[in-house]
C-alpha cells in the first residue's frame, strides 16, 4: 500500500485528470478504453440493425450504464479477499437458482431460462459463467498446482452440476460456455497434457453418445450446420443470410445503414446474435477485421493482467474470464461465418441485450480489481 | 512407503500459469486468425457469388399489366375500352388468420357487397394466392357500395378498395355476340397462356373477337422492381437504405378495328327486340361482317364486372339462352332459303331450262309411291317456271329439280356455297351446319336401319328441311356468294389492327374464299330476277319491297321445327311456340350493284319468313344503304378510310394515363 500511494505520488504530476480518475476506480487504463470503444461500436450497430430504432438504442445504452456500474463497483471496491468468500457463495446460490428455474419450467411443460423477479428477468445460468471459474479458482487457491487428479475430480464435479442443470433447461449453448470456462481453470491451473491428449478421443466418443441425448432441433442445427444448403427456407435459413450479409458487403462494406440485408430483415436476429454480420455487410472487411483486432486487444491485455496476479486465485480467475471472452467471440464470429453451428451466443459487448453484457462487464471488474488490489510482497 | 508432501510452489506454479496462457494466447490467435481467413474467402474470395445474391433477395419484380386494346367499329365508334374501376381486395396476411378471413367475408356478405353464395369459392380464389398479393374479391364497386364500405372500412382489416383497369362495352348488349367478353382468369384460360405475360392481369378475353384476338388486345406487361423485407412486402419505411429499382413500362395491346357499322348493328339488334333470332349482313365484296346480332343478348359488362355464381347459373339457366350465339352457334332448317341454290344448281346441271314450265298441283308424289309431298300453297301453283318458282317459292317445283338432280349433285353444288363447312369467320365457337348425303347417312347412325338414303329424304332436302342444317351465318355467307356472282370471301370482324403508339391503323385485305364456277351470266340472272320478284308484287316478300328506293333479291323461308304428320297440315295457333315455324329471310342489295347480304332468322316465328323476317332486314339495309339524317351515305365512302382517321380521335389523350394508373 506504501508503495502504491508512492508510485502513484511519483507520477502525480505528469497524469491527467482521467487517468487519475482512472486510478482512483481501479481501473486499466487500455482496457477499459478499448472495451469503451467496442461499446460504442455496438451502440451504433445496433441503431441500424434494428432499422433506426431509437428506443432499443435508448435501452441497449441503458443497459451499458447498469453494466458499467457492475464494473465499476467491482473493481473498486471488492477486493480479493471478499471475492474469494464471494465465490462459493455466488456458487451455491446459482446452482439453488437454477433448479428453481428447472423446476418451475418442469410445471410450465417449455424451455424455461429466466427467473422472473418482478421488476427484472434475470438469467440464472448467467451467473454460472463466473461463478463457475471463479468456485474452481477458489478451490485451487490453497492447493497447490498442477491439480491431483482428487482435484481434478473435484473441479469436473463443480462444472458437471450447473452444466447439467442448464442443459435441462434446455440450453445448449450456455451450457457449453459455462463448461468452456471451468475447463479454462483446469487448462491454466496446469492440467496434465497426458490428460488433454486423452480426452480427445473420450470427446469423440462422447459426442457421439450425446448425439442421442440432445433436443431433436439441437440436431438439426448441426445438420444444417453441416449442409445448410439442404433447408434454405428453414433451419439452414439464418446461416445462408448470414453468409449473404457477409460476403456481399466486401472489402468496404455497403456502408453504415446501407445493409439490404439487414435494414430488409433478410438476416434474422440482426440486432442481436447476428449483429456481426451487420458490421460485416455495412462495414466489409475492414470493419470486422478492426471488431476482431479490439476484441483481440482485449482478450490478450487481459491475459497479461491476470498473469501478474499475485495468487492462484486470481491468475485463475483472471486468465478464465479472459478466455471466456474469447470463447464467446470465437463462438459467435465463427457461427454468423459458418464455421461454428448455430448456437444462440450473442458478440460480446455488441449485441443488442442486458443479461450477457453484464456478466461480460462485471467479469472485467473482477479482472480489473484483482489486478489494481495487489499487495507488494517478497519480491 | 515415501509419501512426498506437496508444498506450494509459488515460482513454479507461476510459470505453469505463465506457460499455458502464452499458450492459450497462440491458440486463440490461431483461431481468430481462421475466423479472419474465413471472412476474407466470403467477402473478397466470393464477393461475387454473394454480391448477386443479396440482390436477389431484396428485389421483387412486379408486372405492370398493359392496357388492353381497344375495340372500334369501321367508323371508329368505340365498343370496347377500358374504365377505371373500383375494386375490392383483400390481403390475407393483413387480415389475419383464416377465422378472421372468414368472419371479414361473412361481414362483407352482411353489408350486401358479397353474395353468400360465393364466399366458398371467394375464400378458395384468396388462399390459392400468396399471403401478402392483394386478391380482387370484387370486381367492380357502385357508387352506393362504396359509400357502404366506406362506413365500415375501420371493421375491415386488409380489405380494401384499389383502383384497376377494367373493360368497358359501351353498346353493352347490342354488341356481345360478336365482340364477346372478357372475363375473370380461370384455370381453364391458365393451360394456354404464357404465365409471365398475364402477371398482373385479372381479365382475359372468354369469347368473340375478346378471345379470337386476345394475343393482340393483350399488350406486354411491364415491370416494376420494388424493393421488399424478408416477408415479401414491399417497404415503404423511409430509411436511409434507397438503391436504384428499375422500371419498364407496359406496351398497350392493338386496337381492333371492326368491320361492324354500329348503326346498322344496333338496328338489327334492335329489330330482333323481344324476338329469339339472330341477323347476319355481310359486304359480299369483302367479306366484311356489317351487323351480327342474335337475341336475346346479354350484358357483358356484367362479365368484366364478375358475376355472382347466381347471376352466372341464372343466365346459363335461361331458357331463350341468351349466352348461345344463334348467328353462328344456331343451325337451322334453311326452309326454302335453300331453293335459289337448287335453281342454281339444276341450271348448271341442265336439269331443267330457265323457262320449262313444271306443273304444281299442290302436292308431288314419288313414281310408284303413294306418299304425297305437299306445296305450301294449297291448291298449287299451276304452270311454273324457274323465276316465279323462286319468287313463290313452289315447293312442288323443287320436288321435281330435287328428284332430277339426285342428293349426290344436291350435295356437291351446295357445299361449294359453304353450306355444312364452317365459314372461318374469325370468332369461335361456329356451327358446321350439315349438308346430308348418303354418305354422311352411313357414318351419321348407329341402327343400320337407318343408315340407308330413301329417295323421299332427297326431296325434302330439296325444300332446305330434312337433315340440312346451316347456321344464319352461313345463310349470309351463302347469299353473299349469289350476289357476288360465285366469288366468296371469309365473313371477317377485324379488317384493321392500330399497333400502339401508330397514327392509322392497318388495313387487313379480305381473304378470299373458293370461287363457285360453272354458271354462265344468264343463269345468274335468271336466279336474280326470281329473288328480285320475290320483294316485288305477287313474290313472297312484298311487303318489304314496297317504297324501298333501291331493288332488294330476297329469298324467304319458313321451316319446321317438327315433322309434320303424314297428311296433317301445319296450324299455326294450335302448336305449341316453341313448336311453331322458325322464319327465314336471305337478301341482297341494291340488287344491280350489291352492298350488302342479309340473312335473318328468327325462331318459333309468328308468321312466315315473309311476314316476320324480311321486314327486319329491310331495316338493315335502310340502315346501311340510305344516308342518316344529316350524314354523307356511309355506302359510298370507301369504308376503311374513315376507320382508319376515327381511332386516333377515339383514342385522345387519356389513354397512356389510363396505362399507368390502372395498375398498382
Amino acid at each position: 500500500m506504501i508503495l502504491d500511494e508512492l508510485s502513484a505520488s511519483r507520477t502525480r504530476r505528469t497524469l491527467s485528470a482521467g487517468t487519475r480518475a482512472l486510478r482512483a476506480l481501479r481501473l486499466d487504463g487500455p482496457l477499459t478504453g478499448v472495451l469503451a470503444l467496442i461499446l460504442s461500436i455496438g451502440v451504433l450497430v445496433v441503431y441500424s440493425a434494428s432499422g433506426q430504432n431509437v428506443r432499443m438504442v435508448e435501452r441497449q445504452i441503458g443497459n451499458i450504464v447498469v453494466a458499467v456500474t457492475a464494473l465499476v463497483v467491482l473493481a473498486r471496491f471488492s477486493t480479493p479477499q471478499y471475492l474469494r468468500l464471494f465465490a462459493p457463495l455466488a456458487y451455491a446460490l446459482g446452482v439453488l437458482l437454477l433448479i428453481v428455474v428447472d423446476v418451475t419450467g418442469h410445471i410450465g411443460k417449455g424451455a424455461q431460462r429466466w427467473l422472473d423477479l418482478g421488476f427484472m428477468r434475470f438469467q440464472p445460468s448467467e451467473i454460472m459463467k463466473l461463478a463457475v471459474p471463479m468456485i474452481c479458482a477458489w478451490y485451487m487457491h490453497e492447493r497447490p498446482l498442477p491439480p491431483t487428479f482428487k482435484d481434478l475430480v473435484v473441479m469436473a464435479v463443480f462444472i458437471a452440476i450447473p452444466t447439467a442443470l442448464v442443459v435441462a433447461q434446455p440450453d445448449l449453448g450456455t451450457a457449453l460456455l459455462i463448461a468452456a470456462s471451468g475447463l479454462i481453470v483446469m487448462l491454466l491451473a496446469g492440467l496434465p497434457v497426458s490428460i488433454i491428449l486423452l480426452s480427445i478421443p473420450v470427446l469423440v466418443l462422447g459426442a457421439w453418445g450425446g448425439w442421442h441425448f440432445v433436443h431433436a432441433y439441437q440436431r438439426e442445427r448441426i445438420l444444417t450446420f453441416l449442409n445448410p444448403e439442404s433447408d434454405r427456407l428453414g433451419a439452414g435459413y439464418h446461416i445462408i443470410q448470414s453468409q449473404i450479409a457477409i460476403g456481399s458487403g466486401g472489402v468496404f462494406g455497403k456502408g453504415y445503414m446501407h445493409g439490404s440485408q439487414s435494414q430488409l430483415d433478410f438476416l434474422p436476429e440482426s440486432s442481436t446474435d447476428f449483429i456481426f454480420s451487420v458490421i460485416g455487410e455495412e462495414f466489409g472487411l475492414l470493419g470486422q477485421l478492426l471488431v476482431l483486432g479490439l476484441y483481440a486487444f482485449v482478450i490478450g491485455r487481459s491475459l497479461y493482467l491476470a498473469m501478474q496476479g499475485q495468487d492462484t486465485f486470481a491468475r485463475l480467475t483472471g486468465g478464465a474470464i479472459a478466455l471466456s471472452f474469447f470463447v464467446y467471440v470465437f463462438v459467435n464470429a465463427g457461427m454468423v461465418s459458418g464455421i461454428v453451428p448455430v448456437v444462440g451466443v450473442p458478440l460480446p459487448l455488441v449485441s443488442y441485450g442486458g443479461t450477457s453484457m453484464v456478466t461480460i462487464l462485471a467479469g472485467f471488474g473482477i479482472l480489473m480489481s484483482l489486478h489494481s488490489h495487489r499487495k507488494l510482497v517478497g519480491s | 512407503m515415501i509419501r512426498r508432501v506437496r508444498i506450494k510452489d509459488h515460482w513454479g506454479e507461476r510459470r505453469v500459469f505463465t506457460i499455458r496462457s502464452i499458450v492459450a494466447g497462440v491458440v486463440v490467435a490461431v483461431l481468430l486468425l481462421t475466423v479472419a481467413t474465413r471472412l476474407f474467402y466470403l467477402q473478397v474470395v466470393r464477393y461475387a457469388y454473394y454480391s448477386d445474391l443479396s440482390q436477389g433477395n431484396r428485389v421483387r419484380v412486379e408486372p405492370i399489366p398493359p392496357a388492353r386494346g381497344l375495340i372500334l367499329d369501321r367508323r371508329g365508334v368505340i365498343l370496347a375500352d377500358n374504365m377505371p374501376a373500383y375494386q375490392l381486395e383483400v390481403e390475407r396476411d393483413q387480415v389475419g388468420s383464416l377465422r378472421q378471413l372468414r368472419a371479414s367475408l361473412a361481414r362483407l356478405a352482411r353489408l350486401g357487397l358479397l353474395d353468400p353464395e360465393d364466399l366458398p369459392r371467394i375464400e378458395q380464389t384468396v388462399l390459392s394466392h400468396r399471403p401478402y398479393e392483394s386478391v380482387p374479391i370484387k370486381l367492380a364497386l357502385t357508387d352506393q357500395e362504396m359509400a357502404v364500405f366506406a362506413l365500415h372500412r375501420f371493421e375491415f382489416n386488409g380489405i380494401d378498395v384499389h383502383t384497376r383497369l377494367s373493360r368497358n362495352y359501351p353498346f353493352g348488349p347490342l354488341t356481345a355476340q360478336a365482340i364477346g367478353y372478357v372475363g375473370a382468369i380461370g384455370p381453364r384460360d391458365l393451360a394456354h397462356i404464357d404465365p409471365t405475360l398475364y402477371a398482373g392481369t385479372t381479365l382475359i378475353g372468354k369469347l368473340g373477337i375478346e378471345r379470337t384476338y386476345e394475343s393482340t388486345l393483350h399488350g406486354k406487361p411491364g415491370f416494376r422492381e420494388v424493393l421488399v423485407n424478408a416477408a415479401g412486402r414491399p417497404v415503404t419505411r423511409e430509411g436511409p437504405y434507397r438503391p436504384k429499382l428499375k422500371t419498364q413500362r407496359p406496351v398497350a395491346g392493338s386496337d381492333l378495328v371492326l368491320s361492324l357499322d354500329m348503326r346498322v348493328q344496333r338496328v338489327a339488334q334492335e329489330a330482333l327486340q323481344g324476338l329469339r333470332g339472330a341477323v347476319v349482313a355481310i359486304d359480299p365484296r369483302t367479306g366484311d361482317v356489317i351487323a351480327l346480332a342474335s337475341s336475346p343478348s346479354f350484358d357483358p359488362n356484367e362479365f368484366a364486372r364478375g358475376l355472382t355464381f347466381k347471376e352466372y347459373r341464372a343466365l346459363l339457366d335461361d331458357p331463350s339462352k341468351p349466352m348461345l350465339n344463334r348467328a353462328l352457334q344456331g343451325a337451322y332448317p334453311p326452309g326454302s332459303t335453300a331453293k335459289p341454290y337448287y335453281a342454281l344448281a339444276a341450271l348448271h346441271y341442265g336439269v331443267v331450262t330457265p323457262d320449262e314450265p313444271i306443273f304444281c298441283p299442290g302436292y308431288f308424289h314419288l313414281p310408284g309411291s303413294s306418299h304425297l309431298y305437299h306445296c305450301w300453297k294449297h291448291g298449287g301453283h299451276g304452270e311454273i317456271s324457274m323465276r316465279r318458282a323462286i319468287a313463290q317459292s313452289c315447293d312442288v317445283y323443287f320436288y321435281n329439280v330435287a328428284n332430277r338432280l339426285g342428293i349426290d349433285r344436291m350435295h356437291h353444288f351446295l357445299s361449294e356455297f359453304g353450306f355444312g363447312k364452317r365459314t372461318g369467320i374469325d370468332i369461335p365457337g361456329e356451327l358446321p351446319g350439315l349438308m346430308p348425303s348418303p354418305e354422311w347417312k352411313r357414318h351419321a347412325f348407329k341402327n343400320p336401319a337407318d343408315e340407308v338414303w330413301f329417295p323421299g329424304e332427297t326431296l325434302i332436302v330439296g325444300i332446305g328441311q330434312g337433315y340440312m342444317l346451316a347456321t344464319p351465318l352461313q345463310l349470309a355467307h351463302a347469299v353473299a356468294t349469289i350476289a357476288a356472282r360465285g366469288r366468296s370471301f371469309v365473313p371477317r370482324l377485324v379488317i384493321g389492327i392500330r399497333p400502339p403508339g401508330a397514327r392509322h391503323m392497318i388495313p387487313l385485305p379480305p381473304i378470299p374464299g373458293p370461287t363457285v364456277r360453272g354458271i354462265t351470266p344468264a343463269q345468274w340472272e335468271v336466279v336474280y330476277e326470281g329473288m328480285e320478284d320475290a320483294t316485288k308484287p305477287g313474290g313472297t316478300a312484298w311487303r318489304i319491297g314496297m317504297n324501298a328506293p333501291y331493288q332488294i333479291a330476297a329469298k324467304t323461308g319458313t321451316a319446321q321445327v317438327f315433322s309434320l304428320r303424314k297428311n296433317e297440315r301445319y296450324n299455326e295457333k294450335t302448336i305449341n311456340a316453341d313448336l311453331r315455324d322458325n322464319a327465314l329471310f336471305i337478301s341482297f342489295a341494291p340488287a344491280d350493284d350489291p352492298k350488302l347480304a342479309v340473312a335473318v332468322m328468327v325462331e318459333n316465328a309468328t308468321g312466315e319468313g315473309g311476314q316476320v323476317a324480311a321486314p327486319i332486314a329491310r331495316k338493315v339495309f335502310d340502315a346501311y344503304l340510305l344516308p342518316p339524317p344529316s350524314a354523307p351515305s356511309p355506302a359510298t365512302a370507301a369504308p376503311a378510310a374513315p376507320a382508319a382517321r376515327a381511332p386516333t380521335a377515339a383514342r385522345g389523350e387519356p389513354r397512356p394515363r389510363q396505362g399507368t394508373t390502372g395498375t398498382r
